[in-house]
């Protein structure tokens, strides 16, 4: 009956805000009673490079939309084919992921960067303007997909209908899912498959009759959402906007409400995934502009935009970035450090919401303390640093800015001060001169299902929190506020606390001043000798478990010598924790005769370069990146 | 293939312009599978080429199976007049996992039938630290061994062979390897049990009483000049007659048709040819001499290091003071050689002395010595 489809339903979900109209797709069961497709629309243009004409399109002929769905469920593929069908891109075997540019997207198969798209078709007669708003799926990027979901008066939602214990897919149970878990009909579902093109173009046709037009009105003032920006090293930063109210052209003064500052309009247009340059844009529609901002910073996610000396109600929801997970850089030879500047610099011109401030380590030198969003924010722009930049890079645990109150006068008069900033372990004063420690904290907010307040609690204990709040702000869901102590959150936590709500816990925080701390300087000894760059500052409750951790990669990473090592975590002259590297007892090639004699020459001359560049620590031979291994943020997976 | 290594044999004899053949050996695989007639083909051509003095040391490497009573009278009416039988272990199951095809008692068969024809001249392979073996299952096959062997015995570390099953089985998983301390202890007590009874360990695997010393052996770890006949063969001699100075290390070309081949054109299959400088030669003078019981005689070295001394090279340096306070390393009058310990430990010495020895080399010249 139904030719084989590997992906079911196209779904519109209804929208809370704006349209009160549901937007649902009708379901048609058989593919058969589907009218033949027809590519036939008119274009307003007849040649690239003509600046197009958006006037043609009343507000009553556009539709924004998105498109949803989990990892991997064929977001992209669907994309590729509405793309190829309203004739937006030639349809050709090598459509893969148009709109994913990056080739950090490519090979993880996300979409980092939401792209968006106009595509024109022509249906009953009408030419219609649909906007599709790709976005990013993952949560670390809830902010970005909040603000373009807000241009959107409809969205797809896209379910996979393959199970992988069977060979076909089973549309029909994956319909009664979404019944029960969206409370939309089967019927309304779509059955499509994106990658042979089956039943796209119904698709695209619901989206004209269910999607309702943006209710906008071009005679209002300009008033355009700004929801992502990119840095074109020629043309500066532009900004992907969605008109709410008015209209914009080259020339016009545009003010931004959040900095205030004042910018000429160079150029306006759409992106069919590309930028085409337009003469105006309308309110309701989607697209480009540039003016002159220097800095993607200028052009923030969320912001609104209107004209000179007409101000008006900034759209709600506009946030400033707030990072979550943080990384100690470092260039993995000092010599790289310049190239790794530039690179780190040229990917945050693309990149607002990460967080950069200049760092140094003993160990590792000079490098950068970098904020991300989540964790796989910062994987993605690793990834891309060495991808696009050929820049590699150490990632490690950061430091916090620690506080001491001298009681030692020698010392305060060497300071200039009572209380004073540690944030180099070696500079740590010792307890005898020091009245106080202090640590930075934060107030934290977590908002989450009811589910999972236990899992959650228990996290927070874990990181040493101290419970302030815990309140229900409605039926299923809880706001829980701790103060939180610096260092235990800016490694994995966000990742942790999202992980254990599958995705639904929020977290947010604010600086919360500094609190007294039971801090120790954990030295690490090797036979007895401290070394100096792998010294910490901890919290006297986790100095065991740090201490056993550094001691068991050290011992990894410390090749056999002659004679015994002893690896030690000491608090003062207090150990805590040890490893030994055994003693080599035989070291000496079985066979040595003709054949034999130029190989174990090449290796015996290998390993004495490598004996001249290690770093000696007493009598303890230790190779260069024995720190390196030991100071490196190991990987959450 | 006879022809080719005769061929071969002439060819660089003559390029080396060296007179005299102190010893031949004939190894690598399974030579045993050779006939008797490519021995004696081949040794002729070498008298032929220099002086092949009567008693110098030709040796023959056999594996049990192929060595019947009969085939080794044949060798040793060809020229042979010692034999190295690789038995490897006195264990059949230890045998199998070897990919051996011999057993224990066709090893011991062979061991006999060649103590007759080669008295005094035979020498046995055995192989320790194989998964499942212990202390004391190793001591027990060396003990049985000993009673029944010649002057000379090798005893090797198991090495795994990329390829091999045995390595696809450990790492895997399937075969434990003994720990590391357990294996230096069967070196251990098998190195005293031999002196215990009479064998002087005079390198790193070679004990041999009754002064039955392996002379072919020994020049390797004393530097003195070789030629490889054969494909994959090594060799270090001076091409002389091309008016070189500078010894050269060279490799016969693997593949034994393509070997057949370039011999047949061009007399010799040499795959490869490094000219070795100065400082290689005495960095190979150092790794090979310091695993022989008498390590480096001053003399010895003198005949490669012309002006430099062992005490110029070695003698202020921190670091091998510290391995001589250790009790590893002996600088005196005789020379420099390892101790009874540090013999054990030479690879880890081996590195500070080549840094040592690169560093006076490049200072030689700054007279800061």
């Amino acid at each position: 009956m139904l030719s084989r489809v590997t992906r079911a339903a196209g779904v519109g979900v209804r929208l809370r805000r704006v349209c009160n109209a549901a937007a649902l797709l009708c379901c048609q069961p058989c593919m058969e009673k589907c009218p033949a497709a027809h590519v036939v629309f008119s274009r307003p243009y007849s040649s690239q490079k003509e600046k197009l004409d958006m006037s043609i399109f009343p507000v009553e002929n556009i539709r924004n939309f998105s498109i949803i769905a989990h990892v991997d469920h064929g977001k992209s593929t669907l994309a590729d084919r509405l793309l190829e069908i309203t004739g937006t891109i030639a349809k050709t075997d090598q459509n893969k992921q148009v709109l994913d540019k990056l080739q950090v997207e490519r090979e993880r198969g996300i979409t980092v960067k939401a792209q968006t798209a106009s595509l024109f078709y022509s249906y009953e007669g009408m030419n219609y303007l649909l906007n599709l708003i790709d976005t990013p799926g993952h949560v670390d990027f809830s902010y970005e997909v909040s603000r373009s979901l807000s241009a959107c008066q409809g969205v797809i939602l896209v379910v996979d209908a393959n199970e992988i214990d069977l060979k076909n897919a089973d549309p029909e149970r994956v319909e009664k899912q979404i019944e029960k878990l969206f409370d939309i009909s089967k019927d309304e579902c779509i059955r499509i498959s994106a990658k042979l093109g089956t039943n796209v173009e119904k698709v695209l046709q619901e989206v004209i009759e269910k999607v309702p037009p943006p209710s906008v009105n071009i005679s209002d003032p300009l008033k355009a959402l700004v929801f992502d920006s990119t840095f074109d090293h020629y043309r500066g930063v532009i900004a992907n906007i969605a008109l709410f109210g008015g209209e914009v052209q080259k020339g016009h003064k545009i003010v931004s409400a959040h900095t205030r500052k004042t910018y000429e309009v160079n150029e306006v247009g759409i992106l069919t995934p590309n930028e085409q340059p337009t003469h105006k844009l309308y309110a309701g529609q989607v697209g480009y502009l540039i003016a002159g901002m220097k800095e993607v910073t200028e052009a923030q996610i969320g912001d609104t935009l209107y004209l000179h000396k007409q101000p008006v109600e900034p759209l709600p929801g506009f946030k400033s970035a707030k990072p979550m997970v943080f990384a100690g850089m470092y260039p993995v030879d000092q010599s790289e450090y310049n190239n790794l500047k530039s690179a780190i610099e040229k990917l945050t011109l693309n990149d607002s919401s990460v967080t950069v401030h200049r760092d140094s380590s003993l160990a590792l030198g000079a490098g950068w303390r970098l904020g991300f969003l989540g964790l796989l924010h910062l994987e993605v722009f690793n990834q891309r640093l060495e991808q696009e930049y050929n820049a590699s890079v150490i990632l490690t645990a950061p430091t916090v800015p620690y506080k001491a109150v001298l009681s030692s006068a020698k010392l305060i008069k060497e300071h200039g001060k009572e209380e004073i900033t540690v944030i180099n372990p070696a500079e740590f004063p010792d307890k005898s001169s020091v009245s106080e420690y202090l640590e930075p904290t934060i107030l934290g907010t977590i908002i989450t299902p009811d589910d999972y307040i236990g899992k959650i609690i228990t996290l927070c204990q874990t990181r040493r929190a101290v419970q302030k709040d815990m309140v229900y702000i409605d039926e299923h869901r809880v706001m829980l506020k701790y103060i939180f102590p610096l260092n235990e959150i800016v490694v994995d936590f966000y990742d942790a606390l999202k992980s254990l709500s599958s995705g639904y816990a929020s977290f947010d925080y604010e600086d919360a001043g500094y609190q007294a701390a039971d801090l120790v300087k954990m030295d690490i000894l090797l036979n007895g000798n401290s070394v100096e760059e792998l010294g910490t500052v901890v919290h006297k409750d986790k100095a065991y478990a740090v201490g056993k951790a550094m001691c068991e990669r050290l011992k990894d990473a410390i090749p056999k010598q002659l004679f015994e090592i002893a690896i030690q975590a000491a608090l003062g002259s207090k150990v805590i924790a040890r490893e030994t590297v055994k003693a080599y007892r035989k070291n000496v090639l079985a066979k040595c005769y003709g054949g034999d004699i130029t190989r174990k020459m090449k290796l015996l001359k290998r390993q004495a370069e490598g004996k001249k560049k290690m770093r000696k620590i007493g009598s303890v031979e230790v190779p260069k990146d024995a720190f390196i291994s030991v100071l490196k943020r190991q990987s959450e997976k | 293939m006879r022809s080719c290594l005769t061929r071969e044999a002439q060819t660089l004899i003559r390029l080396s312009q060296v007179q005299r053949i102190s010893s031949v050996f004939f190894g690598g695989g399974t030579p045993s599978l050779a006939s008797p007639l490519t021995i004696a083909a081949v040794l002729e051509t070498v008298s032929r080429c220099a002086h092949l003095a009567a008693d110098a040391e030709i040796t023959l490497e056999a594996n049990p199976t192929s060595a019947g009573a009969l085939r080794l009278s044949g060798f040793r009416a060809s020229g042979v007049n010692r034999l190295s039988i690789g038995i490897q272990s006195l264990d059949d199951v230890e045998l199998r996992l070897l990919g051996r095809n011999h057993t224990a008692d066709e090893a011991l068969g062979t061991l006999e039938e060649a103590k007759k024809l080669f008295p005094g001249r035979t020498s046995v392979d055995l192989i320790f630290g194989l998964p499942g073996q212990s202390v004391s299952s190793w001591a027990r096959g060396l003990e049985e061994l000993l009673q029944l062997c010649d002057d000379h015995v090798s005893l090797y570390q198991l090495t795994l062979e990329r390829g091999t099953s045995l390595f696809k089985q450990v790492q895997r998983g399937s075969l434990p390897m003994p720990k590391q301390e357990v294996v230096a202890e069967m070196y251990e007590s098998a190195r005293e049990m031999l002196r215990d009874i009479g064998f002087r360990q005079y390198e790193v695997s070679n004990f041999a009483r009754n002064g039955a010393l392996s002379t072919h052996n020994l020049s390797y770890w004393q530097g003195s000049q070789y030629i490889g006949i054969g494909p994959g063969a090594h060799g270090r001699f001076v091409p002389r007659a091309r008016g070189e100075s500078l010894r050269e290390a060279r490799i016969q070309t693997l593949e034994p048709d393509s070997w057949m081949k370039e011999v047949l054109a061009f007399g010799h299959g040499t795959r490869k040819r490094t000219v070795l400088s100065q400082l290689e030669v005495l960095e190979e003078v150092l790794v090979l001499g310091l695993r022989t019981d008498t390590g480096i005689t001053h003399q010895h070295w003198q005949q490669f290091a012309a002006s430099l001394s062992l005490w110029d090279m070695f003698g202020s340096s921190e670091e091998v003071k510290e391995l001589e306070d250790q009790g590893l390393l002996l600088l005196d009058n005789r020379g420099l050689r390892c101790s009874w310990k540090g013999l054990v430990v030479l690879d880890s010495l081996l590195l500070t002395l080549l840094n040592q020895l690169q560093q006076s080399w490049a200072d030689r010249t700054a007279h800061r010595i």
